[in-house]
């Protein structure tokens, strides 16, 4: 169940922190090349991509992306494609240059992620409150088949508004699945406003908890503590896994962090030069 | 038609190891028999039906055959979004079978009965819409969707319908089966409705008119070849559903006809009027209300077929 990233080396901290940076210029170069938005949601989840697909925590072949073993990944904010994208550009699972077509006529590198188009994508996303549960069917069908995957889904704290989350939610334990997880890119804002505000979001780890699941609290931009937090799923408890990952919005480029304004805006070229030398990629 | 269903299921299940059921807290005893042969493939997942939807399409990506189970008012309208994407954009072999269509329910009133569906259904791509009219018609429907790889809406009734095939019939998807001969007029129908027009083919035919009636248990792909043989040849077409007016297979027909027919035929269509019902009220009631009993489809028909005439 272990990735070759961990025996070629890839995996040492600063490594991955390196890697981190050079997605979060490739993000920005998207973002403002093909005039999409969702920059602050797509910059907040950096390392827990990284650390799941260069940190070893998931079982993947970029070669063999359709192997039955596989781990499955969902990424139920879909608005945040472009990290999804770049990252499985870096790990192989298409060339590089189909980045530079995103968002473009005719791509299939949309703005919201599509099942079919592209190795690695394993469902469509982007209406909200959707993956949590198409996971929880995956895992029930891996539990049948007697697969030994797990499934990997991503949510945002503003998609744990819709109701189908949470409905998902009491099924999975009641039906004992142990093969999944949720990790919540808890970056404290939402398309209009502070995620604690529009809903009382909080206690967040109480409320996974109390609906029956293990769940964990992490630094989500510290790759170290995602990678201890990813690599023990499933854990002892015989019940599904929910991470909470603390993030700031926009995390890596100053002028963006924590700003909500970098939901929708586009940044122009001067920012992008700023991005990119705060990033000390220029 | 709740228990051909389970039974179908049941058999098809012992041979083909993908089908599994999500039900939404529906369905007490009739999966006894399933559940205690494939227990982990009955799944009720509560009352949450936006929930199943998604799960179900989950199953089927991993190559799962999933049917979805519940009142057809909860798995349609309340979940349409994940069935428009979920099933229908990633089109997945996923079955939502419909329990209750139409006026099926109307004692328990407009929560419970529903005439939106169809309509609802057939405007997604990728969707297929089938209302079979009798158990032996939910028998091959089931069996005919397992070899179909996109989703499919199943629009069933209850139970205790009248049987209408004696034997089992030549059953394809998208194919209309002509169940009455008759050369004076043409009733198109489908599903639970179909026994109505059975009856008001016998008493048109005491009204010395003849009746063909065809039953359409495939709304989506509409079955255009048997469409232009009936247009070609009647100059009376009826569309007959226990569906509203709008969007069901009464405007599927005639937006085939706008856009198709080669000479003008005089089209009329019986359905549920645009209104709910706001009393107690029972299904033959409720038909009748909306003129849907054998007696005033007769009775209209006829008007229509003597006034035949008039048309300009």
């Amino acid at each position: 169940m272990i990735d070759s990233n961990l025996s070629s080396g890839i995996n040492k901290t600063k490594d991955l922190a390196d890697i981190s940076r050079r997605i979060r210029g490739e993000i920005v170069e998207m973002s403002y090349t093909a005039d999409a938005m969702h920059l602050g949601s797509s910059l907040s989840c950096v390392e827990i991509f990284v650390a799941l697909y260069h940190g070893g925590c998931i079982n993947i072949d970029p070669k063999n992306p359709g192997a039955a073993i596989r781990d499955r990944v969902i990424l139920s904010k879909g608005h945040a494609s472009m990290t999804f994208y770049a990252i499985l550009a870096d790990r192989g699972f298409f060339p590089k240059d189909l980045l530079k077509t995103f968002n473009k006529t005719g791509s299939y590198l949309t703005e919201h992620p599509n099942i079919g188009r592209l190795p690695g994508i394993e469902a469509t996303s982007g209406s909200l409150g959707h993956g949590l549960s198409m996971g929880l069917g995956m895992a029930i069908a891996g539990r049948n088949n007697h697969l030994p995957y797990r499934v990997f889904v991503i949510l945002s704290d503003g998609e744990c508004n819709e109701g189908s989350v949470w409905e998902a939610a009491m099924l999975a334990p009641a039906q004992k699945i142990e093969n999944l997880v949720v990790i919540i890119d808890f970056n404290r804002w939402q398309a209009t406003g502070r995620s604690e505000e529009i809903m009382a979001l909080n206690p967040l780890k109480e409320k996974w908890e109390s609906f029956g699941w293990s769940a964990y609290e992490v630094d989500g931009h510290d790759i170290r503590s995602l990678i201890k937090q990813l690599s023990v799923i499933p854990d002892t408890s015989g019940k599904p896994v929910a991470i909470i990952a603390h993030t700031i919005k926009g995390k890596g480029i100053s002028f963006m962090e924590d700003d909500n304004n970098w939901h929708y805006r586009i940044p122009d070229a001067e920012e992008v030069k700023k991005a990119k030398e705060e990033l000390g990629l220029l | 038609m709740r228990s051909a269903f389970a039974q179908e299921l049941t058999d098809m299940a012992l041979s083909d190891d993908r089908v599994i059921i999500l039900s939404g807290d529906i369905g007490n005893q009739m999966f006894d028999d399933f559940q205690k042969k494939f227990p982990l493939r009955y799944i009720n997942c509560g009352i949450a039906e936006a929930n199943m939807v998604s799960m179900a399409a989950g199953l089927a990506i991993c190559g799962m055959r999933p049917f979805i189970y519940t009142f057809t008012t909860f798995d349609t309208t309340r979940c349409f979004e994940q069935i428009r994407v979920d099933l229908c954009y990633q089109n997945l072999p996923v079955v939502i079978i419909g329990l209750g269509g139409g006026l099926t329910y109307a004692p328990l009133g407009p929560t419970h009965y529903i005439c939106e569906d169809i309509a609802l259904l057939r405007s997604l791509p990728n969707m297929t819409v089938l209302c079979p009219g009798d158990t032996v018609e939910v028998r091959c429907s089931i069996r005919e969707a397992m070899k179909q790889n996109g989703p499919i809406y199943i629009r069933i009734g209850k139970k205790n319908e009248p049987v209408v095939h004696k034997e089992t019939p030549e059953f394809q998807i998208g194919k209309a089966i002509t169940c009455k001969a008759g050369k004076d007029v043409c009733i198109i129908t489908t599903g639970t409705i179909l026994p109505n027009a059975l009856k008001a083919h016998e008493l048109l035919k005491e009204k010395k008119i003849s009746a063909r009636v065809v039953h359409f248990h495939t709304i989506k792909p509409l079955d255009l070849t048997t469409l232009s043989s009936v247009f070609s040849q009647f100059d009376v077409v009826v569309t007959l559903e226990e569906h509203s007016l709008i969007g069901g297979l009464g405007s599927a027909v005639a937006e085939w006809y706008v856009d198709n027919s080669v000479r003008r035929v005089k089209l009329l269509r019986l359905g549920t009027r645009d209104e709910f019902l706001y009393t107690t009220i029972s299904q033959n009631e409720a038909r009748d209300y909306y003129g849907l009993s054998p007696h005033k489809i007769a009775d209209v028909i006829e008007k229509q077929y003597a006034n035949l005439g008039t048309i300009p």
